[in-house]
């Protein structure tokens, strides 16, 4: 299954990544449009840690035995057969949060000023390569299969 | 050229060039007869051609000074419509004088080399068509067989000839570019156009060699002169430098080393551009290609001659019945030796 | 009170329609020349500080910046330009030496512009280099005259010393010195790989070998300058050739210097002196105060390494450049180096960069023509840089009669740089010119080796496109060919310095 890995060591803290992963989840998928027009904002699945000149895009990892699978209550929590990504299905979600608090990366958020559920990233369906990744200016975050 | 050494007329050479005549345009015709000269065989004949009278006069202090005066007379020549206004034709049957050498160390050809040099560069209206022992160049403006008949070339014998006809277009014709172009007993007659001109010239230049004809079958001749007789090699090493074989072709080799080692040191021999050539000397005739070969070369073999020409159809002028008749490869030489 | 305007040289421009405070600009921008204000979500941007490195205008997801050259508003005068009041005003200020980064940019002529290259036609056919083979292989080193197998030697020993002294070249493009210091190890790294995999050289410049280098060793110039940093045995032996370095095409007759503050642990450890200290390379060598003395360093080396490494000079192109070449090569040198005017640099004197040396065209003409005088142009190969910026400039100086070429800027301009000449400051944007981590992370050196590996690939198709139109498939019959060259709108003293014809001319 392909991933996407970090090399922190080409992360220029620039975040870029989280400017397009917001294109690319709102409605319209244009930036201005996404950024002045709609509201609210759509937020960002992925989120650049930092600590001193150390910087690094974080998002789901997708994980083989992932934790929130077995904490959603719902099953809105599901793997795609065919990427083997791990999906949250916006509509099945009810806002009980347990999955943000086993997820063990941090990587889920809350949509607070939408519909009150999770946010997370899906590994960009529909697309070939993930926005976050295609955008990076310095191949910071790449696409590959696990070695 | 006939590799027992029988001498044979020229007659042959003329038949052979005049079946080629739509490849010139009258602007440059030559030969050279090795053999010509069997009374003379030790003397040094140089073929010199004057504009002027005047410039005659002051350049025989200059050869008499540097050699002994054997013997000299004007080339027989006979007055034909197609040359007009040829300069005058002289030849001299010459010994250097060897204490006039500049060192113990300058060797009989490299005394003639240089004192050949300085009358080309220095003397006004002056030029030494050919510096050989027991051959000569004829040559001018004019289609060959005209030039063969104005030399009257039909009355000489040989056992080497070669010939060539001109369509100038770097340099304008004159007397002096026609071909074959001539040093000691190199003769060379080329078709086809040297690219690494430039290169080659300032290459020689290192080793005493003034090129100062601008036309680039010169630095061919030079090259002839510096890799075989100064640097004693082999015609076949000598096509390998003047015709490298592709690196890639090297890498491929058994001796790999050796050609790498002959390319990296002789780079600025080689020479670029379409050409094929024939140099020959007393003891042998070569014929060569550029390595991709641009330009056509025919050789052929019949008893014991050998035949190269541009077109087969010269050789078979000449030749009806070859015993064997081929193309030479790109880089590949082809050589007859005198036995 | 005295004080002098400075105008600031660029103007930022934002598009208020399309800019949408992502805030990237002024994450990235190492001079703070763009501000975010928390309170009301608007980035703005202060003009002063901006260099022109174009970074942000680069990375703006909305095309929303543009960076603009400001031109000083000083009143026109030809003699008394803006830079000339200001540069007043700057030194009245602060007392000091004004800086600079990369090459000479003032409006000497550009003798490359003034010479053209010919076409084969009708006499001599054009030679096609999809279909025929177009060699542009070289080997560096100096050679001998012919073949001489003297007694007691073999002719497969003969062949093998001499092999073993030739570093040979899939391009006659190089990269030229940039030392760890002046430039980050990402940068240097980009090199190294790039060199290695497109069968060329780089060079360590003044700032010795970092460990994890010695790997790309086998494609490597190591090079022995005034300060000696980072110079033993290991160092010497890790390359593939020796270059000792005497002078440089931006600063020729003072030494290198690098602050202090650049100086890090790293740095220190490569380069063999304190943390901390300034990196000072004095202006001679001061073990070389005429020409015998560097006879004895030359073969000192060759000692060291034992005769197996080329070992070359580099020299700053100066009036008397034919001269100090020639006696190089007697010297012992196996390839002679040329910088000329327009030769780059970390940092220097701006006065000094802007006014000393001369062109290297001119330079490879002479010393290329007084080598062949003296009968001795195949005793050392001749290396021309400064200031190449396409392949056109590449086959003009083989043409003039250089055997490869260093190229320094266009190898930084591939990785990102913009020429905006503030190297000496340490905080290059693109993470070429510094040693800070947050910005020296920023280049990626996967990335920047294979763009070098684009360049010199699409340069090398551009110089055999060119020799096949020449009529000429193989590079070392274009070595020093003057013939292939005309020159226009030059004068005559010029053109007999390049030994070049005028356009028009024949043969």
């Amino acid at each position: 299954m392909k991933k996407i890995f970090i090399h922190e060591e080409y992360c220029m803290n620039c975040r870029l990544c989280e400017v397009h992963c917001i294109v690319q989840n709102s409605k319209t998928r244009n930036i201005i449009k996404a950024y002045k027009g709609e509201s609210p904002k759509p937020i960002s699945r992925v989120l650049v840690e930092e600590q001193g000149y150390l910087s690094f895009a974080l998002q789901c990892r997708h994980c083989e035995d992932a934790p929130c699978l077995d904490a959603c209550i719902t099953g809105a929590m599901h793997r795609d057969p065919d990427r083997g990504a791990v999906l949250a299905d916006e509509e099945r979600c009810v806002g009980c949060w347990m999955c943000i608090m086993v997820c063990p990366f941090g990587v889920i958020s809350r949509n607070v000023e939408g519909k009150r559920v999770i946010s997370k990233c899906n590994l960009c369906q529909g697309e070939e390569i993930p926005v976050c990744v295609k955008n990076c200016p310095n191949e910071a975050i790449v696409f590959e299969e696990e070695k | 050229m006939n590799r027992e050494g029988k001498a044979f007329s020229g007659e042959v050479i003329i038949r052979a060039i005049t079946s080629l005549h739509e490849r010139s345009n009258g602007l440059g015709g030559g030969f050279a007869g090795y053999g010509i000269y069997p009374d003379h065989k030790e003397d040094y004949a140089f073929h010199v051609l004057y504009e002027t009278e005047e410039s005659r006069k002051l350049t025989k202090p200059a050869l008499e000074g540097n050699y002994q005066l054997i013997q000299e007379e004007p080339i027989p020549t006979r007055q034909i419509d197609a040359v007009q206004n040829p300069p005058l034709v002289w030849r001299y049957f010459l010994r250097p004088r060897l204490e006039r050498r500049i060192s113990s160390v300058e060797s009989e050809e490299d005394f003639v080399v240089r004192t050949v040099m300085e009358i080309n560069q220095k003397k006004e209206g002056v030029f030494v068509a050919s510096s050989g022992k027991n051959m000569g160049i004829f040559k001018g403006v004019g289609y060959p067989e005209e030039i063969a008949d104005f030399y009257r070339l039909e009355e000489y014998r040989g056992y080497l000839w070669t010939a060539h006809g001109r369509f100038p277009t770097n340099t304008p014709g004159w007397w002096g570019g026609a071909h074959p172009f001539g040093l000691l007993d190199w003769s060379v007659v080329h078709n086809g156009e040297i690219s690494s001109y430039g290169t080659n010239r300032r290459y020689l230049k290192n080793f005493g060699y003034d090129c100062a004809f601008y036309t680039d079958t010169e630095v061919v001749t030079y090259l002839f002169d510096l890799l075989h007789r100064k640097h004693q090699m082999a015609f076949p090493l000598v096509a390998n430098i003047l015709a490298a074989p592709l690196w890639d072709e090297i890498e491929r080799m058994e001796d790999k080393e050796f050609y790498q080692f002959l390319r990296a040191v002789y780079g600025s021999a080689l020479l670029n551009g379409p050409f094929a050539v024939i140099a020959a000397h007393n003891q042998a005739m070569v014929g060569l290609n550029d390595r991709i070969k641009l330009r056509p070369l025919v050789a052929a073999e019949w008893q014991e001659n050998l035949y190269i020409a541009s077109e087969e159809s010269a050789i078979r002028e000449v030749c009806p019945d070859p015993d064997r008749v081929w193309a030479p490869e790109a880089g590949e030489p082809v050589i007859g030796y005198l036995r | 009170m005295a004080k002098g305007k400075i105008t600031p040289e660029f103007k930022i421009l934002r598009d208020m329609e399309k800019c949408v405070s992502c805030q990237v600009c002024h994450r990235v921008c190492s001079n703070d020349a763009h501000l975010y204000d928390r309170e009301t979500g608007v980035v703005t941007s202060e003009d002063s500080r901006c260099v022109g490195c174009h970074f942000c205008e680069n990375l703006c997801p909305t095309g929303a910046l543009g960076i603009r050259r400001n031109p000083s508003e000083i009143k026109l005068n030809a003699l008394w330009s803006g830079r000339a009041v200001e540069d007043i005003a700057r030194q009245s200020a602060t007392g000091g030496v004004l800086l600079t980064g990369m090459g000479n940019d003032r409006p000497f002529p550009v003798y490359f512009d003034h010479l053209l290259l010919n076409a084969s036609q009708v006499t001599n056919p054009s030679i096609d280099p999809l279909r025929e083979p177009m060699e542009l292989k070289t080997y560096l080193g100096g050679k001998p005259d012919r073949l001489e197998v003297k007694e007691g030697q073999t002719r497969e020993k003969v062949l093998k010393s001499f092999l073993s002294s030739q570093i040979p070249l899939e391009t006659p493009i190089l990269f030229s010195a940039m030392s760890y210091g002046s430039i980050s190890l990402n940068a240097v790294k980009s090199l190294a790989m790039a060199a290695r995999e497109s069968g060329t050289l780089w060079n360590t410049g003044e700032g010795g070998l970092h460990p994890d280098l010695y790997p790309f060793g086998p494609n490597l110039v190591v090079q022995v300058a005034s300060g000696r940093f980072g110079v033993h045995k290991d160092y010497l032996e890790a390359g593939a050739a020796i270059e000792i370095k005497i002078g440089q095409g931006a600063k020729p007759g003072i030494g290198g210097h690098l602050p202090g503050e650049k100086v890090t642990e790293e740095i220190s450890r490569t380069r063999m002196i304190p943390e901390g200290t300034d990196a000072l390379s004095p202006a001679p060598h001061h073990d070389i105060y005429s020409i015998e003395d560097l006879k004895q360093l030359i073969y000192a080396l060759k000692e060291a390494v034992r005769y197996r490494k080329p070992v070359g000079v580099k020299i700053a192109a100066v009036h008397n450049v034919a001269p100090i070449a020639s006696g190089i090569v007697r010297a012992g040198a196996d390839f002679v180096v040329i910088d000329g005017l327009r030769g780059g640099t970390g940092a220097a004197p701006r006065v000094i960069r802007d006014h000393v040396g001369i062109p290297i065209e001119l330079a490879i003409s002479v010393v290329d023509q007084r080598l062949r005088e003296e009968g001795q142009r195949n005793r050392a190969s001749l290396i021309a840089a400064g200031g190449f910026r396409n392949s056109a400039d590449v086959v003009k100086a083989v043409a003039l009669g250089a055997d490869a070429v260093y190229v320094g800027t266009a190898a930084l301009v591939a990785l990102g740089c913009h020429v905006c000449q503030k190297c000496y400051t340490g905080k290059c944007n693109w993470g070429i010119a510094t040693q800070d981590p947050y910005l020296t992370k920023r280049l990626n050196p996967q990335i920047g080796a294979r763009r070098l590996v684009n360049l010199l690939r699409a340069w090398s198709l551009e110089i055999k496109e060119m020799l096949g139109g020449m009529g000429i498939n193989a590079l070392e019959s274009l070595r020093g060919n003057r013939e292939q060259l005309r020159a226009v709108g030059l004068g005559e003293t010029d053109m007999r310095i390049l030994g070049v014809k005028p356009a028009g001319e024949a043969w």
